[in-house]
């Protein structure tokens, strides 16, 4: 069943003079339920700006997008978001800033601290609950922010580019974190990034974003089994999907070069 | 090829400096932004209070001026042994303190909630930016004939110049503090479900404290140079009034005596201040 639907929805920027720039053209994309689908595209391309407007961060200049028949008219609990920046909150502990939500919504103390527990050990950061963000190294940091997005128990999970400003191992290692939880928790996740490996390797589908105006240009299916080991990533099928997205993404790179 | 041994000869350096080899120590003292031990920073600091009495002294002691225009550091010690002996000058410090800090809390009751407000809500700051931008440039010292005619001479008078002086700057140093909020934090907020209070209260308000509270710091130091012009005139009593006293009996020890009361009280007001925002908000110096 489609959790997410994405209808006609285009975004068009007003610049200075009058002018504008089209960000997105108008898209038409599903997402079932439980699924992973990973959004890749060259930089610049409008593909953050679909993420946002899924959001709720931002709104389409046409169409709409329905979450299980509903019209998304702002931010909300049910899609919980990871950003590419760092965004916990400085004042508050690592365990403070996962149950910002819970607190919110005025759940207990007691089932608070036993989501947040729950959540910290998921992460691996048992022992860091009461450092505060700035102590903590970026993978952390956004390992902490994942916890953040999912013990608000999100419909969907929203990332966009969470990975992006890490180094490559720690990369690697957060990729195999989040996939692990996925696999345990099943939530709709829509993953943006410019990172072929990473797309192929978390998701079931991977939708191609042209340069911009963005749209999707292509999808493809990747059914490797789970759970999934690392060790897929240089297995003969890995390569084969991966060479093919290089082709597109090269072409559409290289279009975004000549603007 | 070319490149090796050029190469080579320059990576010690690079070594060395990266280290910090004590070899290099005092050329480094000198080289911009290099930081000092907290030693070298206190007897520096120090050392320019001592070569100040110093060229006082000189100048005093040593006839150059007439003491009827400037007491030396002795006679100015003396005086101040006098005033808290013969003329119960810790009752002047007592109301001077107690005007400060009267009329700063007056202001910051007011200012804050405001600031806040219009940091929050471009409506808002809309409708009073420009009146309190307009009002920030007025002088405080100027409406004390005013405030005389209107509350008196007593303490509300006093009171009332503090408030002038602080109130608006306060207001929109708050503003522009909250205003410039993180609007990532924000937007994460409200993908966790905050409504517009909860990011008013749990956001921008706790993201603010210790912009807001620096912004206090700074104010109250200006705060204590309306007290003392606010006591220059139509007082009897607090350190301004002491001055202008002594100012009539020529007694510049006094005078000088009172100006060195008001700094070190400022001086201390300002260090607990700062050690005080330092305890509250930790995670904000990390």
């Amino acid at each position: 069943m489609n959790q997410l639907s994405i209808r006609g929805v285009s975004r068009t920027f007003s610049a200075a003079r009058g002018r504008t720039t089209q960000a997105l053209l108008p898209i038409d994309f599903d997402v079932r339920e439980n699924d992973f689908v990973t959004i890749l595209g060259p930089s610049g391309c409008g593909k953050s700006t679909l993420l946002r407007i899924v959001a709720g961060l931002d709104y389409p200049t046409e169409g709409r997008v329905l979450l299980d028949g509903q019209s998304v008219e702002g931010p909300g609990a049910d899609r919980g978001v990871v950003f590419q920046s760092y965004t916990l909150f400085p004042w508050l502990t690592v365990a403070q800033n996962i149950r910002f939500g819970l607190r919110e919504r005025g759940m207990s103390e007691a089932e608070q601290k036993e989501r947040s527990d729950f959540f910290i050990a998921k992460v691996g950061l048992r022992g860091f609950e009461g450092h505060y963000p700035k102590q903590l190294s970026g993978g952390m940091q956004q390992r902490t922010a994942i916890a953040r997005a999912l013990a608000n128990d999100p419909k969907m999970l929203l990332l966009d580019e969470p990975f992006g400003a890490l180094d490559n191992q720690t990369r690697v290692l957060m990729q195999e974190l989040l996939l692990g939880i996925w696999e345990s928790a099943r939530k709709t996740v829509l993953f943006v990034t410019h990172d072929i490996d990473e797309a192929i390797f978390m998701a079931n589908r991977v939708a191609v974003f042209s340069a911009r105006p963005g749209r999707i240009k292509t999808e493809i299916a990747v059914d490797f089994a789970h759970p999934r080991h690392y060790t897929i990533k240089t297995s003969p099928k890995f390569m084969e999907i991966k060479a093919r997205l290089t082709e597109e993404i090269r072409a559409e790179s290289l279009a975004a070069a000549q603007h | 090829m070319d490149v090796a041994p050029v190469m080579t000869p320059s990576k010690p350096t690079i070594a060395s400096a990266a280290t910090g080899v004590p070899r290099a120590g005092r050329r480094r003292a000198l080289a911009p932004l290099e930081p000092v031990s907290a030693r070298a920073r206190w007897l520096l600091g120090l050392g320019f209070f001592v070569v100040f009495v110093m060229v006082w002294s000189l100048f005093t002691l040593g006839g150059l001026v007439s003491p009827t225009f400037l007491a030396s550091p002795v006679t100015m010690v003396k005086e101040g042994v006098r005033l808290f002996v013969e003329y119960n000058f810790i009752h002047d410090i007592g109301m001077t303190v107690w005007r400060v800090f009267g009329g700063f809390i007056l202001a910051t009751v007011v200012a804050v909630p405001l600031g806040i407000a219009m940091g929050t809500w471009k409506g808002v700051e809309a409708f009073f930016e420009p009146f309190v931008s307009f009002c920030r440039y007025l002088p405080a010292s100027a409406f004390i004939p005013l405030l005389i005619l209107w509350a008196g001479i007593d303490e509300a008078q006093k009171l009332l110049v503090i408030f002038i002086g602080s109130v608006f700057q306060v207001t929109l140093m708050v503003a522009v503090t909250v205003g410039g909020a993180r609007r990532d934090l924000v937007e994460a907020a409200y993908t966790l479900g905050a409504n517009s209070r909860g990011i008013v209260a749990r956001v921008l308000i706790p993201g603010a404290a210790p912009g807001i509270a620096e912004t206090l710091r700074l104010v109250l130091g200006w705060a204590w140079t309306y007290v003392i012009v606010a006591e220059l005139i139509g007082s009897s009593s607090g350190i301004g009034h002491m001055i202008t006293d002594s100012q009539a009996l020529l007694n510049t020890g006094q005078i000088i005596f009172g100006i060195i009361v008001i700094g070190v009280i400022g001086l201390i007001s300002d260090l607990a201040f700062k050690a005080l925002n330092r305890r509250l908000f930790a995670w904000s110096t990390l």
